[in-house]
């Protein structure tokens, strides 16, 4: 048996061509599954439990996925929805599709797969000797964990599996791993495991295993002994060496990939050009474990206010970097003087853009700019507090001098307020697994009926 | 003398979470993979990145004509102190590398 699934993009806020979804769901799936979210873009959306993609934008392309479902009668699946795969973004994604299925006239049984984890669930693992740190972790310990702002488990393919079965035909799932949306169909109905989790990874970022990743849409069928892969743009052509070379992407190991319940090796995978744009694939490994979740968590680190200056003279310019350090210097004893702060409890640092503000002590490179933006980052405990030393600091970084027997200089500022409020700043605190004893301990499924019965789709 | 940008097709890193970042360099031709992954020493790449030579993974690659390294990040990604969110740059860094 055979079992079909459409990706539309890498992620739903991406964009993707409506001709290439249109031209998969006439081909024929029998599932769409697209990615909502990933860590890429820092910790502050799972730190908040808010999207970092537009509402009208997403909503756009549900609508169009919403659409393309009801014509193909599959489900449609959405994993780490709304970003970071919170519960609260999980109900910003929800509330979406009930607008839209009012809007639509549909009638739809959804499901949504909750994937965040109370820190006493997970302290409680802890002391169990159930979490287990991964490479470079963090050290966590219960009060840490309490104090996270948002814990979510990775859910694997089991717990979509659990949703499908629900017959939803649409399920939005909090955090899960990018492959296992893709993935927990063709595992369900016996397709080969290796070739399973291999064609996930593949697919998951739509079209970027093709020739024209921008165009979105492929399509992925699986049987018992491995995987085709297609783009659904005319113009896009998947080869091997597009499709082989997607395994590198964004992960460490090129053979290997970790998921609840084991790992995929393909280093005995074969790649087959079936034409000039398709491609199959044979001989991936599904390797089974322990049943294992990863977890991710957001501290609260502080909060930010930020200032730019712009350095022009050519004497500042030059000595940019000595400037700055004094700059730092003298701002933080006027911090502990006058408003009475112990150095633990802010910090002030200066990024200077156009000499080392990407990389810091790692560049190589020295050249001559013509200018030079003086990035000021201050860090504390409160906003209102961050915003102080922000006020205090602002004149230091218009006027101060390199030494104090030359002229008073004047850089720019290039608005006002010079001052930036950048609210709370968060960090990655987990980089941890977690035992659990059944797939669905660690997650909770919701049933809805939305749409209003009368009109049928 | 020549970069690593002169002799081959293309560098690229990337996050491989937000503890890890991983830099892959496509060579884009046999030869050009047979140069570079003996010219192109690990040390090389560890005092390029400030690591210690035990904490780089390299994978040589020869029938994607590939050389991918994968190391932690020194500065956690989105920490306060990072300073690029997705890790590009490591391989603007590696690209400029003298072969």
């Amino acid at each position: 048996m055979q079992t079909t699934v459409l990706v539309p993009s890498g992620v739903l806020g991406l964009g993707f061509s409506q001709a290439a979804l249109d031209r998969g769901i006439a081909k024929g799936c029998d599932v769409i599954a697209i990615d909502g979210g990933s860590t890429d873009s820092g910790p502050h959306s799972l730190g908040t439990g808010r999207s970092k993609y537009s509402r009208a934008v997403s909503k756009a392309e549900w609508r169009a996925l919403m659409q393309a479902r009801a014509r193909a009668r599959v489900p449609l699946i959405i994993g780490t929805a709304g970003t970071s795969g919170t519960d609260t973004t999980v109900d910003w994604m929800y509330e979406i599709t009930v607008e839209l299925a009012e809007e639509l006239g549909q009638n739809l049984r959804v499901a949504r797969l909750y994937s965040g984890q109370e820190p006493d669930r997970v302290i409680s693992k802890l002391a169990a000797g159930q979490i287990m740190p991964l490479s470079f972790a963090p050290e966590i310990d219960a009060d840490t964990l309490q104090g996270m702002s948002n814990i979510v488990a990775l859910a694997g393919a089991e717990q979509i599996q659990a949703a499908l079965q629900t017959g939803a035909d649409i399920i939005i799932a909090g955090r899960t791993t990018d492959t296992a949306i893709i993935a927990a169909l063709p595992l369900a109905r016996g397709a080969h495991p290796g070739a399973c989790w291999h064609g996930a990874k593949i697919a998951e970022c739509g079209a970027l295993c093709s020739t024209h990743p921008g165009t979105g849409v492929i399509r992925v069928t699986f049987d018992q002994t491995g995987f085709e892969v297609e783009p659904m743009a005319p113009e896009a052509a998947c080869t091997p060496h597009s499709v082989s070379a997607h395994m590198l992407y964004e992960n460490s190991d090129p053979f290997r990939l970790y998921e609840p319940g084991g790992y995929l090796d393909v280093s005995a995978a074969r790649y087959q050009a079936l034409d000039g744009r398709r491609v199959r694939v044979e001989g991936s490994n599904w390797v089974s474990g322990p049943y294992t979740v990863k977890l991710e968590g957001a501290r609260l680190v502080g909060y930010q206010t930020m200032l730019l200056a712009i350095l022009r003279e050519a004497h500042y310019v030059a000595n940019a970097q000595a400037w700055a350090d004094k700059l730092v210097s003298v701002l933080s004893a006027r911090v502990a003087d006058q408003i009475g702060l112990a150095t633990g409890d802010f910090s002030i640092e200066l990024r200077l853009i156009g000499v080392n503000a990407a990389m810091g002590a790692l560049e190589t490179r020295e050249s001559q700019p013509a200018e030079v933006g003086a990035l000021c980052l201050i860090t504390a405990e409160a906003q209102e507090m961050a915003d102080e030393i922000g006020r205090l600091a602002n004149p230091f970084l218009l006027h101060m001098p390199l030494t104090e027997d030359e002229p008073l200089p004047t850089f720019a500022f290039p608005y006002s307020p010079a001052q930036t409020s950048r609210g709370a700043v968060y960090e990655f605190a987990l980089n941890h697994v977690m035992r659990l004893d059944t797939p669905m301990e660690a997650f909770r499924l919701e049933l809805s009926e939305v749409g209003t019965r009368a009109d049928v789709a | 003398m020549p970069t690593l940008r002169d002799l081959v097709r293309k560098v690229a890193a990337k996050n491989a979470g937000p503890f890890q970042v991983t830099v892959d360099v496509f060579c884009g031709s046999a030869e050009a993979y047979a140069h570079v992954s003996t010219a192109l020493s690990n040390r090389a790449v560890c005092d390029l990145f400030g690591l210690e030579p035990q904490l780089l993974t390299r994978f040589d690659i020869p029938d994607l004509h590939v050389i991918k390294f994968s190391m932690p990040r020194i500065v956690v990604q989105g920490s306060r102190f990072d300073r690029d969110m997705h890790g590009a740059q490591f391989g603007t860094l590696l690209e400029e590398l003298v072969i």
